[in-house]
């Protein structure tokens, strides 16, 4: 199974600004020039190999979108946030013949979650088939009111593709695109809902927009089990641990510290940190990553956990 | 959980031992809130001694931000000390160092509070 990252961003999506872009030329020129970097191979060795991803690449700013490929002649993807439009021009790229069918599972219809779906080209094709699946009672409403005068031009009745709302129950395995789905209640302003999707001895949840309060150990052993075993979990690590129990409490959302804990009790073999701050850049997101990997160095037992933190773009296979 | 507890001057040290973790956070809540309660408008000050804490969960750390937050909110302060490497790099990592002072070492933290609690503390 191929996971593919279309959008990663939490809350808000975001760009890197031109000066964020002459840091990193900067910032690259300057230890190019001490490494004494001369020719073109060395050139391209020093990116690979010297660079941190962070001054070499970005994390993206697009909001959530995530593939996992199905091996079927249809497309499987959980929120539709700003990444879903480029999600969208790789459906029509790719689709080469027979209509295009897309399942959608939907975390929770926040805006940033919604707000690709205006841009996402294969609603707006003839004989496209969309199902959006989820289990809160207003995911049509939420998607037709975005599309709705006066916030956008194309209201959602003139979208030309069959889209199909269909409501999921958490706790109840649903079979979409040749996965066993288990949706679970999460807790978010609105609630929330993560995903366990199985196939083929193999297990990915996608859990975002879920806080877990630490005194209730009832609720962290039923996270730990919603887990159990599963080869990725994409996981919200949007704050640090300090600020998800003081001035973020209650904003609905998680960090790499919990993350970890939890992925190291439930047999995790792979954590990828998700939903990330808009606030943070991406040399601050780094250092969230190599902090949480040092963190899972010290913490960790028999097992060994993989850590990383996604970015558009980025695929894992499982 | 027994905490062993000592007072230099008006310093309150309090000592913990072993994990502080997902199992037992709300024990160690409970055994600390008396300590919190006592740490009063009068410029209470307290030094948490972690010299026998291996390990500390994100559970454990919670623990700690609402002892802070209660003892602030009563007019007292708590300060960290004597942190074992890997509980160090824990607060570190989880950013509790923005809300918490540390030292090294128990003594340091007495030096900062007062003369009379870090001569009791010597003698």
């Amino acid at each position: 199974m191929l996971v593919r990252f279309w959008g990663t961003r939490g809350s808000l999506p975001v760009a890197l600004t031109s000066a964020d872009i002459r840091r990193k030329v900067e910032t690259a020129l300057s230890l190019a020039i001490a490494q004494g970097v001369d020719s073109p191979d060395s050139l391209r060795s020093f990116i690979d190999n010297d660079l941190d991803f962070s001054i070499s690449q970005t994390y993206g700013g697009q909001s959530s979108c995530v593939e996992i490929e199905t091996g079927r002649a249809e497309y499987l993807a959980c929120d539709m946030g700003s990444g879903a439009r480029a999600f969208g021009t790789h459906i029509m790229s790719a689709q080469k013949s027979g209509p295009i069918v897309v399942n959608v599972l939907m975390s929770h219809v926040h805006w940033d979650h919604i707000m690709g779906f205006p841009f996402f080209a294969p609603a707006y094709v003839p004989g496209a088939h969309i199902r959006i699946f989820g289990c809160h009672d207003v995911i049509e409403k939420a998607f037709r009111l975005q599309q709705s005068a006066p916030c956008f031009p194309v209201d959602f009745s003139r979208l030309a593709a069959n889209i199909e709302f269909i409501k999921l129950e958490a706790g109840q395995i649903a079979e979409i695109a040749g996965f066993n789905i288990a949706p679970k209640l999460q807790r978010h302003t609105g609630n929330s809902y993560g995903y366990r999707l199985e196939r083929g001895g193999k297990a990915i949840v996608y859990s975002t927009d879920s806080e877990h309060k630490l005194e209730d150990p009832a609720e962290t052993q039923a996270f730990v089990e919603f887990f159990r075993n599963a080869d990725l979990v994409i996981f919200d690590a949007m704050y640090s641990l300090l600020d998800a129990v003081s001035v973020k409490e209650d904003w609905g959302h998680s960090s790499n510290i919990v993350g970890v804990e939890l992925a190291q009790l439930a047999n995790v073999k792979q954590l990828c940190m998700f939903h990330h701050e808009p606030a943070f850049n991406d040399e601050r997101i780094q250092s969230v990553l190599n902090e949480t990997i040092r963190f899972e160095r010290l913490t960790r037992g028999d097992q060994a956990l993989i850590v990383s933190a996604a970015f558009d773009g980025m695929e894992i296979e499982v | 959980m027994d905490i062993r507890n000592k007072t230099y001057d008006d310093v309150l040290v309090l000592s913990p031992e072993g994990r502080i973790d997902h199992a037992n956070s709300e024990d160690f809540r409970n055994s600390l809130g008396p300590f919190i309660d006592r740490c009063k408008s009068n410029g209470s000050r307290m030094v948490l001694d972690l010299a026998g804490v291996d390990y500390i969960s994100s559970a454990g750390l919670r623990c700690f931000m609402l002892a802070e937050k209660q003892a602030k909110a009563q007019g007292g302060t708590i300060v960290v000390a004597a942190m074992q490497p890997v509980v160090k790099e824990i607060f570190e990592i989880s950013r509790f160092t923005l809300i918490f002072e540390t030292y090294a070492t128990v003594r340091e933290a007495l030096a900062r509070f007062s003369p009379a609690a870090l001569k009791a503390y010597q003698a």
